[in-house]
């Protein structure tokens, strides 16, 4: 359970799609200029990751890596046909997102109206193949967890497509320098919203990198303690002029 | 050019500043920011981007008669991805280190909306030549933006080139250190790519007036 916590937060805020990785930008910069629209492609987003990770996670398991093939035979063992996940992880998501339109379509066309346009531009969103391709990176241990993986790297995806959309509405109204209105404004604002993202990286105790944590936590313990003589000594003023009202 | 007609020229000069694939039509963009906090990734990255467009263009116009548009973006798909893996395998062979570097964004180039971009707008309706420079110019213009940033950020970021330094060694203060220049942390993270490109962009439209989009 508390892996799954873990993974959750991580893929959202830590490393969110967007700010830590740069993946999906295309779309995010296309499609994040009214904020309705951003919430439909960002919800079919969520959608897609959702499928297709834990499908490629089984791809991967099963036909890819290094001696997945041994389910076969003990003479399919020496198999490694890793560089092949390339192709096979484009050809899942394309198919699939196919299919989710065709069955969308069917089952509910209200949906499809609101996704329908989204859905084929998804298929080259390079979010959805980073996803798998860093589910394999990474080694993911376990379906359950990739399937947590692709819902929470997509829930991190849509809140940033959300955001820009809702400021990209807003600085509308503001007196942009000419040459830096749309797309250069853009960039910079992501830019500043990634340096805030950064800021989570402290919130797990993670173990990347170990040697950097440990001087943030010495620095951050002794300005601590700085703080905490500071408001001992402004009590203790407080309480003397007390006394001296008094 | 003599080699070339002056339209066939202008098919190559133009993505390398008007028509700039990354900084006028936004694609690309995904992997472009991740890679460039080392000059070496960026060049890299633009030559197997100039090898893969190129290619994948050429093919692309030489089955565009074959192709039904139904199937069109599943059947270019496939071609970029085999591309990729050739890419992928020679990267790994000749040079793993690097190949670590860039871990899952060779793979990226599959969904680089660069490549699939060039294939429906150009090589989908032009012949195989046209569509090779096309494809050289806008992978050209990818690397030029790439190497750019590339540039600044480990410049400014670690004060290296190619991981040779050249602006002193920062930690016995010689060079420029000796002046009390120090490397500035915050090109080396990922944000401040999209600030260096965003800063690109504001120079280029400056520049040439009529780039400036309607707000």
């Amino acid at each position: 359970m508390l892996e799954h916590l873990e993974l959750f937060f991580k893929s959202i805020f830590i490393d969110n799609m967007v700010f830590a990785v740069f993946l999906g930008m295309c779309s995010y910069l296309a499609v994040s200029k009214k904020v309705s629209t951003a919430v439909g492609l960002g919800a079919a987003v969520i959608f897609v990751l959702a499928v297709t990770v834990p499908l490629n996670w089984l791809l991967d398991q099963y036909l890819l890596r290094d001696g997945a093939l041994v389910w076969l035979g003990p003479e399919y063992a020496d198999y490694n046909l890793s560089f092949l996940s390339f192709i096979l992880f484009i050809a899942t998501i394309a198919t699939m997102v196919q299919l989710v339109e065709i069955v969308v379509e069917k089952f509910s066309p209200a949906l499809y109206n609101s996704l329908g346009i989204f859905l084929p531009l998804i298929a080259v969103n390079c979010a959805i193949l980073g996803g798998s391709l860093f589910m394999q990176a990474r080694e993911i241990p376990s379906l359950g967890l990739a399937f947590n993986y692709g819902v929470s790297s997509g829930i991190g995806w849509f809140l940033a497509i959300l955001a820009i959309a809702a400021i990209r509405e807003k600085i509308r109204y503001s007196n942009v320098p000419a040459p830096l209105r749309g797309l250069g404004i853009t960039f910079i604002i992501t830019g500043l919203m990634g340096i805030g993202f950064q800021s989570f990286g402290g919130m797990l105790t993670g173990d990347n990198e170990p040697p950097e944590e440990g001087e943030n936590t010495t620095v951050e313990s002794i300005e601590e303690k700085q703080i905490n003589k500071e408001i001992e000594a402004e009590e203790k003023a407080v309480s003397y002029n007390d006394v001296v009202n008094k | 050019m003599a080699l070339l007609s002056k339209k066939d020229a202008n098919l190559i000069l133009d993505p390398l500043a008007d028509n700039n694939p990354i900084t006028i039509q936004v694609l690309g963009i995904c992997s472009a920011l991740a890679i460039t906090a080392e000059l070496k990734a960026s060049v890299v990255m633009a030559l197997s981007v100039l090898f893969v467009l190129g290619v994948g263009n050429v093919v692309i116009s030489l089955l565009r008669n074959v192709i039904p548009s139904k199937i069109r973006i599943i059947v270019q798909l496939i071609v970029v991805a085999t591309l990729v893996i050739v890419v992928d395998q020679v990267l790994k062979a000749f040079a793993y280190e690097l190949s670590k570097t860039l871990a899952v964004f060779v793979g990226l180039i599959i969904t680089n909306c660069i490549i699939m971009g060039r294939f429906e707008a150009f090589a989908l309706g032009n012949g195989p030549w046209k569509s090779f420079l096309d494809g050289i110019g806008n992978a050209l213009g990818y690397g030029v933006i790439l190497i750019i940033v590339g540039f600044f950020r480990e410049l400014l970021g670690s004060g290296t080139l190619f991981g040779i330094p050249v602006l002193g060694d920062p930690i016995r203060k010689t060079g420029l250190y000796a002046t009390g220049y120090e490397n500035n942390g915050f090109m080396i993270i990922p944000p401040a790519a999209l600030i260096v490109v965003g800063i690109i962009i504001w120079v280029q439209r400056s520049r040439n007036k009529a780039l400036i989009e309607e707000a």
